[in-house]
């Protein structure tokens, strides 16, 4: 493919990092990536995503825009309110890259509709908020040899893991959601704004990683951070052969989404 | 093996460099490249990037007043 003028000029930054140069920018321009939940941190990664001129991007989200979201779901503004996140994610990603074709599906992500929609992408973004989801979004990954990046926020925390096939899942590490009443519910938790802007922005990182093959992803480690010591750390897990999913003996085969109360971070 | 040329007297940094990689990744290996730059900056810094990022520089040389000609192989 030729570069246009024009995208000579906004890819210079990425042209010229030897590590991308033309040919990660096209592969960048070539890559599909889909972000699950237009929120806090699907908001910074999908703004670096279209930024950076991934080609295709896909938004799932079945949520309209609450005042309460505003103050860490970046994608979105006040005038937004009411209106269906992945219409107003849709409109920032088109103003900041026309480059970018942007795949909207309102609604939420089901063991019926996971496996189709998956199938048009070379990455998944987890930016969800809820513990069922991200195991299914797992079990899909594993079961189908698909990669994504696991992401999950709380106050002041936040963490993150890269899943390529082969690697430690997320079942690996955390077997099955934590029972009720373990968890304290997110809206007591609360999380401070900015928190989410590392995690997704790490995340898409990672997903600009993962399309042009560069440095070492995140896989079979956990990266872990507190912004109030503002202490980052990673923790190596192995695969685990006992894994649920991904295991010697696997125990699930097929796609269950798991009983959970939801959250809203 | 072939020769092309590229004129980036006119840009500024980093479009002077950017414009150079999108011409070598256009040619194959083994190719020339040669850049018409301005002295200072471009002069200074096309032949230091381009030989950290894995080119070869073959010969800079002044064409007239402040205009050089730098030959990068592939
Ligand atoms: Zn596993």
């Amino acid at each position: 493919m030729n570069f246009t003028d024009i995208q000579i000029e906004r890819y210079s930054r990425h042209i010229i990092l030897k590590d991308v140069g033309v040919e990660g920018q096209i592969k960048l321009l070539e890559g599909k990536v889909l972000v699950v939940g237009a929120g806090g941190l699907g908001s910074p990664a999908a703004l670096y995503l279209a930024a950076a001129g991934v080609g295709t991007i896909g938004i799932i989200d079945n949520d309209v825009v609450d005042i309460t979201n505003l103050q860490r779901q970046i994608i979105h503004t006040t005038p937004d309110i009411n209106r269906p996140k992945v219409i107003s994610a849709k409109e920032k990603i088109e103003k900041i890259n026309p480059d970018v074709k942007v795949k909207t599906y309102h609604e939420l992500l089901t063991t019926d509709n996971i496996n189709d929609i998956f199938s048009e992408y070379d990455f998944i973004l987890d930016g969800t908020d809820n513990f069922p989801t991200k195991f299914l979004i797992n079990d899909a990954c594993v079961l189908s040899g698909k990669s994504f990046s696991h992401g999950g926020i709380i106050k002041f925390d936040g963490q993150t893991m890269t899943y390529t096939p082969g690697n430690t899942c997320y079942r690996c590490v955390f077997n099955s959601p934590p029972p009720k009443g373990l968890v304290p519910s997110c809206s007591q938790a609360g999380v401070l704004g900015s928190v989410a802007g590392i995690l997704g922005t790490i995340q898409a990182t990672e997903a600009l990683k993962y399309l042009t093959g560069i440095g070492e992803l995140l896989t079979n480690r956990f990266l872990i951070f507190n912004a109030l010591s503002m202490s980052f750390r990673s923790v190596h897990f192995n695969r685990n052969e006992n894994c649920p999913v991904c295991g010697i003996n696997p125990t699930i085969t097929e796609l269950k989404l798991e009983e959970m109360p939801v959250c809203d971070l | 093996m072939a020769t092309f040329n590229l004129d980036i007297t006119k840009e500024h940094c980093p479009m002077t460099f950017v414009k150079t990689k999108i011409q070598l990744a256009k040619i194959a290996k083994d190719d020339i490249l040669e850049v018409l730059v301005t002295e200072g900056e471009p002069l200074e810094n096309i032949p230091k990037s381009s030989t950290e990022q894995g080119f070869e520089i073959l010969g800079i040389e002044n064409l007239h007043d402040n205009i050089y000609k730098i030959r990068i192989k592939k």
